[in-house]
């Protein structure tokens, strides 16, 4: 299933907030996590990055993988941080809610 | 090596280029694909199958993944760039403040200074924007047009008869409609009487068309209709708002109520708008609150050169065609019309008719407070580089630490417009104030004062000002720093090692441009003032001390006959001559630097031909004329009061005209053809200055009141020694008997118009002497400020001296020296300064000339006592420095 709007950036933010990351790492953590079931394009999720670190949500420094090869390693900033409370917050609430309405029987 | 931006900025390295950034987000792309491969390899997938994967994940063709990389990696790049920049601001912005608040004294000090130079170069500049900039306030305003019938002083050569006009405006091609007002109303010509009191107002007689030509409506009623226009139609007025409001509590009833104007019930059938003014633009200082239909006919076309002309250009004609057409057709015209007055018609806009009157004394102005302004940034920039000496060592640190010097620099600048901004602060309370204060000056006679206030471009030109300013007198110091080195600053241990010959250099002359400048406007005030002084001097041909008006117009239809008239005249003369306190009493038709109308006239006996006589400004009076306006006599004797109907017609003229007239030959007792009669010369009186105070007299002549009729208005002139209100007190009940109902609200000295006609000189001479008093103060700072620092930074130097045995006047002496050789530097500049400044002064001046000697010694002695005391005390605290103190300071 498509990803519900907005909610990529938390996920990268969350990602990130277990440490600096390279981009197909962030990638391979959420697949781990969600069992690959968010469907997310590599693209998409380069251009977050990108867009995440033009807000100053995250800050970024060339560092060298696993496989010597060399990557662009994304850290999360103290904005990136508040940020990442506020929006998690925000979205749970917003499932709950979606949950309790979704799964309602008849009063 | 690939080095982080941040870091790059810290280095001043130059920023990525767009090709490196897009390699970057290429390479960054690739080693993703190349990750998503090992790893699906690691699972399992075989590499050719891996490939294919990799790419149906990454959502879209290599290609166009990579192009969006590409822009989202720019975008992120100008955008981090532009957070850095606001970040810099900010730090430097609460740098500035942090580092401002620290030195209160200094802060504050220099705000009053900013605030003040700002505050007047706004409120010069309000006056400015109001007169030169901001429309008049009229409908599109930029196609009026002053029309003008030839330009020699006097009104009557000023303005046109009806028939020439009624054709100029019937033939012309440029204009879409030609309007005019009477030119020769009087200041408190009608008497509005109520059931209790009367009172004087003044009304201006205009053509049907002149407000529809100017597009201003009644905010109540209508304007005239062709019926109230026409000889002897309906009386009908419209009022001004100032007058409704007054005199009629703002009733809106008023409108088609008639009300009693000198004895005759007028309809009023508008009220006039607040915003129009009459006074403001065609004739500053006088407060209008009537109009009046004027008649286009045979009987005012009698009446000769009444109507002073606007017009409003048809679209698409430039004033260069109007003036082409008005000069063709003015010849035209005038042989038209044998038997009326020539015309010799010439267009100019509005704007420039209203503003040309004020236009010398503004660009004196401005330009005094442009020269303020650039006293107070050269006093700031002084003030600043002391600052920077002793602060030279914090910048070196921060220069250390990793700040540039682009930076540093744009620290300072930051400082110094932070500064200037919270001075323009103050400066646009200060200009609040002072505009107010000017458009209440009802007493100048200067154009659209009235509409002087702060705006919103007075508020750009402050902000712009103050931002300038900053930056001007921030980039001295500013610049210094920079070049001043960091390591040699670090290394400096001592005071002595802070500043180098070339810092010196720049404060001296910074000191020596602010004497220069206060010297310039020390002399251009120094000259109006004389000016000024000289015109209070001019011999007016009158003693104006002592000398009150007061108007004493019978009311219209009161008398039938001319023997009614003057037993009126006799009566009211001989109740007045009675009260004790009163030396002498005359009635005419007006009074010098009033109104006043000319008239051809020639040596007695001569034919009258049109446009080759000599013009005379006539004036109507009776006996006592002379004495009761402190004129003298020179020849023959002034006129009696015999000089009626039923004897020869006499005339009185003065010096002026006796020698134009009769040059090298004697005048009294020959005849003079004025107004289609020979009178016999019987007196020759001194000159009067009666069109302006700086300006010579013409021919006057004066006639007697019981032989010529033709006047619009009767002022009674008193001599006297009681006080004006008191004097208006006993006439209102001496005169009762014959003038029921006097109106003494005009009660008018002769001195108040006097002072009234010098007012613009004075307003313009008052605010410069202020400026030239404020850089006096500045200079006198300025020259205190560089002395007392040499003095503090040369402590050990003076201390070996004195302990070498240099008295306490000997180094006095030293210090006195050095200050009079910065003043002096100053002076010399100045004076060659003020030399070309005066001179585009010299349209302002009267009596002196741009070159006035008094005027620059004066200067020369005032700046140099104010040099000398602003040393003394720094002299005074270096004579008494203790040598062994300041050498162990080291």
């Amino acid at each position: 299933m498509a990803l519900l709007k907005g909610t990529l950036d938390v996920l990268v933010l969350k990602t990130l907030s277990w440490g600096p990351m390279h981009g197909f790492e962030i990638t391979r953590w959420l697949e781990t996590r969600s069992n690959g079931r968010l469907d997310i394009t590599d693209a998409a999720l380069l251009q977050a990055l990108h867009r995440l670190e033009a807000k100053g949500l995250l800050t970024a420094e060339w560092g060298v993988t696993k496989n010597e090869r060399r990557a662009r390693y994304y850290k999360l900033t103290s904005t990136g941080r508040a940020q990442l409370r506020a929006d998690s917050a925000a979205l749970i609430d917003q499932f709950e809610a979606m949950t309790s309405v979704l799964t309602a029987r008849s009063a | 090596m690939r080095i982080r931006d941040g870091v790059r900025r810290l280095f001043r390295l130059p920023l990525r280029t767009h090709s490196a950034i897009e390699a970057d987000a290429d390479e960054e792309l690739s080693t993703f694909l190349a990750e998503r491969v090992d790893d699906l390899v690691a699972h399992g997938m075989s590499r050719e199958d891996a490939r294919v994967e990799a790419v149906r994940r990454l959502g879209a063709s290599i290609d166009d993944a990579a192009a969006s990389l590409h822009h989202s990696a720019l975008e992120r790049e100008r955008r981090m760039r532009l957070r850095d920049m606001l970040s810099d601001v900010r730090q430097d912005l609460r740098y500035a403040i942090r580092t401002l608040r620290r030195d209160a004294g200094f802060t504050t000090f220099a705000i009053i200074i900013i605030g003040l130079g700002v505050g007047a170069s706004a409120t010069v500049f309000s006056v400015a924007s109001a007169l030169l900039l901001r429309p008049l306030p009229f409908t599109n305003p930029d196609r009026l047009v002053w029309i003008q019938n030839g330009d020699e002083p006097g009104l009557s050569t000023q303005t046109v008869q009806v028939d020439p006009y009624l054709s100029l405006a019937r033939q012309n091609r440029s204009f879409a409609e030609i309007a005019g007002y009477m030119a020769f109303y009087g200041v408190g010509d009608v008497k509005l009487t109520s059931a209790t009191d009367a009172i004087r107002l003044s009304a201006v007689p205009v053509t049907q068309n002149f407000f529809p030509l100017l597009g201003v409506r009644p905010v109540i009623g209508r304007n005239f209709t062709a019926e109230e226009s026409a000889c002897n139609g309906p009386p009908a007025v419209l009022i001004s708002h100032a007058l409704w409001e007054r005199r009629f509590a703002a009733d809106p009833h008023i409108v088609g109520t008639p009300i009693t104007l000198s004895g005759q019930s007028t309809m009023v059938i508008g009220v006039l708008p607040a915003s129009f003014d009459f006074g403001s633009v065609f004739a500053p200082g006088a407060r209008i609150d009537l109009y009046t239909p004027f008649p286009l006919t045979p009987e005012t076309n009698r009446q000769g050169n009444t109507l002073a002309m606007i017009g409003r250009l048809r679209p698409g004609v430039t004033l260069a065609m109007a003036n082409a057409e008005l000069k063709a057709l003015s010849p035209r015209i005038t042989s038209e019309h044998p038997h009326e007055n020539g015309l010799f018609a010439s267009a100019t806009t509005l704007r420039d008719h209203v503003s040309d009157r004020a236009r010398v004394g503004l660009l004196v102005l401005m330009f005094a407070v442009g020269v303020v302004m650039l006293i107070v940034c050269a006093n700031l920039s002084n003030l600043l580089l002391a600052r920077a000496t002793t602060r030279q060592k914090e910048m070196a640190i921060r220069a250390a630490l990793g700040a540039g010097r682009r930076r540093l620099l744009r620290q300072m600048l930051t400082e110094s417009v932070v500064l200037a901004l919270a001075g323009a602060a103050v400066g646009l309370v200060l200009a609040l104030i002072g505009t107010r204060a000017i458009a209440h000056l009802d007493a100048v006679s200067l154009p659209l004062l009235g509409n002087v206030g702060v705006d919103g471009w007075a508020l750009v030109f402050t902000i712009l000002l103050a931002v300038g300013a900053g930056l001007a007198f921030g980039s001295v110091p500013a610049m210094q720093i920079s070049d001043s080195g960091v390591h040699a600053a670090l290394k400096a241990s001592g005071r002595s090692a802070t500043e180098g010959l070339r810092g010196q250099w720049v404060r001296r002359s910074l000191v020596v441009a602010e004497v220069a400048l206060a010297c310039v406007l020390l002399v251009a005030s120094g000259l109006l003032i004389r000016s000024f002084l000289k015109v209070l001097d001019v011999d007016l041909g009158f003693r104006p001390e002592h000398v009150v008006a007061v108007r004493v117009d019978p009311d219209e239809g009161t008398f039938k006959t001319r023997l009614q008239v003057v037993a009126y005249v006799n009566e009211v003369l001989r109740l007045t001559r009675q009260i004790p306190g009163v030396s002498s009493a005359t009635i005419a038709d007006g009074l010098p630097l009033g109104s006043n109308r000319s008239w051809g006239v020639a040596v007695g006996g001569a034919e009258y031909v049109k446009d080759k006589w000599e013009t005379g400004f006539i004036r109507v009076a009776t006996d006592g004329f002379v004495p009761t306006m402190g004129m003298r006599v020179i020849e023959g004797r002034d006129l009696s009061p015999d000089d009626g109907e039923k004897n020869e017609p006499v005339v009185v003229i003065n010096q002026t005209a006796a020698t134009k007239l009769w040059p090298g030959k004697p005048a009294l007792g020959k005849l003079l053809k004025v107004g289609n009669a020979d009178r016999r010369v019987v007196g020759i009186v001194g000159d009067v200055r009666h069109l302006a105070v700086e300006e010579k007299a013409g021919n006057e002549i004066y006639l007697s009141l019981r032989q010529v009729f033709d006047f619009s208005s009767l002022t009674l002139v008193v001599r006297t020694t009681l006080e004006p209100t008191s004097l208006a007190r006993t006439l209102r009940t001496t005169l009762a008997p014959v003038v029921p109902k006097l109106a003494t609200n005009e009660v008018q000295t002769l001195q108040g118009a006097v002072d009234r006609a010098t007012s613009p000189r004075r307003f313009v001479t008052a605010l410069l002497g202020g400026f030239s008093i404020f850089a006096l103060c500045l200079a006198l700072l300025g020259i205190y400020g560089v002395i007392s620092y040499t003095v503090t930074h040369r402590r050990q130097e003076i201390g070996v001296r004195i302990a070498l045995g240099a008295s306490a006047r000997q180094v006095q002496g030293r210090i006195i020296r050095e200050t009079v050789e910065l003043a002096l530097a100053g002076i010399v500049l100045g004076t060659l300064g003020s030399w070309i400044a005066a001179r585009t002064l010299s349209g302002f001046l009267f009596g002196v000339t741009a070159a006035d000697p008094l005027t620059y010694a004066a200067m020369v002695v005032l700046l140099s006592i104010v040099a000398v005391g602003s040393g003394y005390l720094p002299a005074r605290r270096a004579s008494r420095i203790d040598p062994i103190v300041a050498l162990r300071e080291s």
